[in-house]
């Protein structure tokens, strides 16, 4: 149950949602690309109501990226990427320029990963691939829902870092959902903190480390516990 | 006439059957699968009266059918309908099954990228569900090559017959004439069917 949010992205900023696992996060980043439709109050993309957008097109100018990847199993690495410019009607040989160029951009080579099947992967490939996969259409939003959780810490550090250097290049709008208010730190431009159906705490990281209200101490110190 | 000659006619004859018989129950059950993965009320029910059908034996189901017109009767239209009644269920449990049970992430990511429903059913549940599919297909064939014996009680034919012919006069061997090359073509459609099956997996 969500209620009373308030919330703008503004253009090339990353906004991170945090909170505990089900307090409503993914239901929020769903209702962004209208997998989930709201029972009540109204989301605007563009300035234009969500009811208003066909859902095909607006989800085709949203790149999403989930915790396992969601990768078409019995597609290689290189048709994955290349499903939404395909859609698009891409000729070929365009679509396997961005493909190549997508797969560099995430740290991948392109002439060993291509013909790849998902199941030959690892885990922090999985999600190499299906951000290349979200990025391929150059949306101009992204929303990641924790796409990097499932991750071991080591991989998920340099996922974060990459992740992070991808989006100073790209300057994409990106709304990623995490429980790790580390991720949130080192991700966000701004954290919004969900907890009980609204959200409790908005602001900069620097505002966030200031946060006094009970919830965002309750995760202000989980930090304090990984320091010591 | 020459023994091999009937025996040649009588495997084309079965042959020909179960072929009918799976086009038939191909061309039905498969759309009604699809559909029926899109309402879970309609499933439900439809597959339960499916299965109803599977529980009749097919004698009796043979018997039912002769006073119908049309569809019934002696010969080879009411066989070819039975057997098509029997194959039906393998053929659509395993596609519903099969398209109902693609990974819920998987399906979330198509539907994320702005697939429609139609470009989603056919590059994303129709190929991740193939494997099952062809799986129930083979289910379905091997099973109706056996089943198809019994059409010769109402006259459809086949290697029946044999079988048929051999109980009436208790002879051993005519009953094997018919259930011998029977079961080596329900092995060998089995084989293809599975190398078929690899072919298709993932």
């Amino acid at each position: 149950m969500l209620a009373g949010i308030d919330l703008t992205l503004e253009r090339g900023e990353t906004l991170v949602l945090l909170g505990a696992s089900g307090v409503g996060k993914t239901t929020l980043l769903r209702m962004t690309n209208r997998l989930v439709e709201p029972s009540a109050g109204e989301i605007r993309f563009d300035g234009k109501p969500l009811r208003d957008w066909d859902p095909i097109a607006l989800r085709r100018r949203m790149g999403y990226v989930i915790q396992d990847g969601g990768l078409f199993p019995h597609l290689s690495v290189a048709r994955n990427v290349g499903l939404v410019p395909e859609l698009e009607g891409w000729p070929a040989q365009r679509i396997a320029a961005r493909v190549d160029e997508l797969l560099d951009r995430v740290g991948l080579e392109p002439a060993q990963y291509r013909a790849r099947r998902p199941r030959e992967l690892s885990g922090g490939e999985k999600q190499r691939v299906g951000i290349a996969r979200a990025l391929a259409a150059d949306p101009p939003v992204l929303l990641l829902d924790e796409p990097f959780a499932a991750l071991d810490p080591v991989t998920r550090f340099e996922m974060q870092r990459q992740f992070r250097a991808l989006q100073q290049a790209l300057d994409k709008t990106v709304l990623f959902v995490t429980h790790d208010l580390r991720e949130a730190l080192a991700l966000g431009t701004r954290i919004a903190l969900l907890a009980h159906g609204r959200i409790d705490t908005l602001g900069t990281p620097r505002e966030f480390r200031a946060a006094r209200s009970a919830q965002a101490l309750a995760f202000l110190r989980t930090l304090e516990e990984q320091a010591a | 006439m020459n023994g091999w000659d009937e025996l040649a006619r009588l495997s084309l004859e079965h042959f020909a059957l179960v072929g009918a018989a799976l086009a038939i129950a191909l061309a039905l059950g498969l759309p009604l699968a699809v559909l029926l993965t899109r309402h879970a009320r309609a499933r439900r029910a439809t597959l339960a009266a499916v299965n109803v059908v599977q529980t009749i034996p097919s004698l009796a189901l043979f018997g039912v059918l002769l006073p119908i017109p049309l569809i019934g009767g002696v010969g080879k239209r009411s066989a070819i309908v039975v057997l098509a009644l029997y194959a039906l269920l393998p053929i659509m449990r395993n596609a519903v099954v099969a398209i109902v049970g693609v990974d819920r992430g998987v399906r979330d990511s198509a539907l994320a990228m702005g697939m429609t429903p139609r470009q989603i059913l056919r590059r994303v549940e129709i190929p991740l569900a193939l494997p099952t599919i062809l799986a129930g297909i083979r289910i379905a064939t091997v099973a109706t090559i056996g089943t198809a014996t019994i059409a010769a009680a109402i006259g459809g034919g086949g290697l029946g017959t044999y079988i048929f012919r051999g109980i009436a006069t208790a002879d051993l061997s005519t009953v094997l004439a018919g259930a011998v090359p029977a079961a080596l073509m329900a092995i060998v459609m089995d084989e293809v069917m599975e190398w078929t099956e690899r072919r298709f997996s993932y």
